[in-house]
């Protein structure tokens, strides 16, 4: 247990000491949040309406898939997992202790949104905080699986920039954030589909907010959970000590299983 | 220093068609230092990863106090101290943190006093990023004997170091293996492996080349020991005379060097010619062939 408090508080406070890491979790998302709660609701006040949970999903992107895998693939190539490895740290520690930490800086901004965007912007507050709380905590736990996946797979930093911007860019386009899905038209609703953060925004609305959704949000629930559960075992089952240890489990291309539940509820829905 | 607690026994390590090491054996006892020399991708980091659970082998039998790397590496964390040849901490991380850190993951309490006895006690709250390259092999170092292992690698450890953490690395090593443990230190400086270890093995292309200890080891060579001289009015230089023994005559500098085969009647000779001359002694230095010597002279020749 010591060694669990030990090493969470390291990594917390790591969030906090690096500079690349509190920008992904604080400066970013909340200076973002700061010009779309300014400018955004004067342009479009509708956006009111879908101020907290849209930027808490920036938030919760910007944490998990801008801020986690990079310090990841840093690590394995710097030889800090072979130090760790032979001092007797855990392969789970080393991967699920980050992404704990990161959940809880996640879990830091989406609060400071919540409890600011109705005072500061008129932002709507959610129906049920409850709710609003539940799926806050399945995105960020979705979210994170993804970002340590990949952190896991990418073999150089430049490529880890590569993975998450393929999702973190048309999800801030398509995912409803920006513009609310039913407008989408139907091929792009169809790839939009394909996004977490689709899912995240339908639930949301549907289960936090009370309003009628184009997806079912039980639906999009099931499919967050799995696609996180699928990503986190994919994540620990690839985790590799070592870059140059030919001997790994598994090839990265397995990654790409997480889009099973997203294919099959693009099918099935 | 008896019983084994390091045995290899024809191992054997291949990445894809290149085999790294070939069917090689030892064996390393309580409080014995036992020094793995070769040059570059002889096989000696390859050893030890397989050794330390890092790399799992392709051949043979690993046993590291009973327990078999490959197979139980978790149960070989709390009984070996590993100070990797290339290895990090993160960059943010403070020394006294480390030593928490890794220490609780061991389950002990923090002994800061080890970086105090590494002359890293100023540097408690600096960061692992804003260290010296000499100050993070000694954080390595204090890190890898905290929890006190029966067993310790240590690959390059004084690597870029300067002569006053040499010494004091050396210092630790030798209290080390007094308190029992037994060392496996990997490195290319053949001094270091002649002052501080008790036997060697000498790996050339994945295969045992040469064991012993270093004396041992220096005796096997062309055993020509080097016999330095050098006299005021430089009699030698100028009479190119042989004396019993010689092999090998060479002038450096104002010495003239005798290689001898049999250095004591050889030295007698030369004093007694330079007396004879009317000459007089500057410097007499004898010399047996060092480790290092011996180490090129078998590496050059293929291990021969």
């Amino acid at each position: 247990m010591s060694a669990f408090v030990n090493h969470f508080t390291f990594e917390f406070k790591t969030g906090l000491r690096n500079s690349t890491s509190m920008l992904m979790n604080y400066l970013f998302p909340l200076g973002f949040y700061a010009m779309m709660g300014l400018v955004m609701t004067q342009i479009n006040p509708g956006f009111k309406d879908v101020l907290i949970p849209a930027m808490g999903l920036v938030a919760i992107m910007a944490s998990t898939l801008l801020g986690l895998p990079g310090p990841l693939v840093e690590s394995r190539e710097a030889g800090i997992f072979r130090s760790f490895k032979v001092n007797g740290v855990p392969a789970f520690s080393i991967l699920v202790i980050p992404t704990l930490t990161t959940v809880f800086h996640a879990l830091i901004a989406v609060i400071i949104i919540a409890l600011t965007a109705a005072p500061l912007f008129g932002g709507l507050a959610p129906a049920s905080w409850a709710n609003f709380a539940l799926l806050t905590l399945l995105s960020i736990f979705t979210f994170g699986a993804i970002g340590s996946l990949i952190g896991v797979v990418s073999s150089a930093s430049r490529g880890t920039v590569l993975w998450s911007q393929l999702i973190f860019l048309p999800s801030m386009l398509l995912g409803g954030l920006m513009m609310p899905f039913d407008l989408l038209p139907e091929s792009v609703r169809r790839f939009a589909a394909l996004l977490p953060t689709t899912h995240s925004m339908q639930a949301y609305l549907g289960l936090a907010y009370g309003q009628t959704t184009q997806l079912n949000p039980l639906f999009s629930v099931g499919i967050l959970l799995a696609s996180g559960l699928l990503a986190l075992g994919l994540a620990v089952y690839l985790f590799n000590w070592d870059s140059h240890n030919s001997a790994r489990r598994g090839h990265p291309l397995m990654a790409l299983l997480i889009l099973v539940p997203y294919v099959v509820g693009m099918l099935v829905g | 220093m008896d019983k084994p607690i390091i045995s290899v026994e024809n191992f054997r390590k291949i990445y894809g068609d290149f085999v790294a090491v070939s069917g090689i054996s030892f064996e390393v006892r309580s409080g014995e230092i036992f020094g793995l020399l070769g040059p570059n991708g002889a096989g000696k980091t390859s050893t030890l990863e397989c050794l330390e659970g890092i790399r799992r082998p392709d051949g043979g039998a690993l046993q590291v106090i009973g327990v078999d790397p490959g197979r139980e590496p978790r149960k070989l964390r709390d009984l070996i101290g590993v100070q990797l040849q290339t290895s990090s901490l993160p960059a943010n991380m403070q020394v006294g943190e480390a030593m928490k850190f890794f220490c609780a993951y061991h389950g002990i309490p923090p002994r800061y006093e080890l970086l105090e006895r590494l002359g890293l006690q100023q540097k408690m709250h600096s960061q692992y990023g804003q260290l010296s390259m000499g100050q993070q092999r000694r954080l390595a170092l204090a890190l890898a004997v905290a929890h006190k292992p029966p067993v310790v690698f240590l690959d390059e450890p004084t690597a870029g170091l300067d002569v006053g953490s040499r010494t004091e690395l050396h210092e630790l090593m030798q209290e080390l293996k007094e308190d029992g443990i037994g060392i496996i230190l990997a490195t290319h400086d053949m001094a270091e492996a002649e002052k501080m270890t008790d036997r060697i093995a000498i790996l050339l292309q994945g295969e045992i080349v040469a064991s012993g200890t270093p004396r041992e080891i220096t005796a096997t060579g062309s055993g020509l020991t080097k016999v330095s001289v050098r006299t005021e009015a430089s009699v030698l230089e100028k009479n190119g005379v042989g004396f019993p023994g010689v092999a090998q005559r060479l002038l450096k500098e104002a010495y003239v060097n005798y290689f001898s085969t049999n250095p004591g009647p050889t030295v007698q000779a030369i004093l007694d010619y330079i007396e004879f001359q009317g000459d007089k002694l500057i410097d007499l230095r004898v010399e047996r062939p060092s480790l290092e010597e011996r180490f090129l002279e078998i590496t050059t020749n293929g291990g021969e």
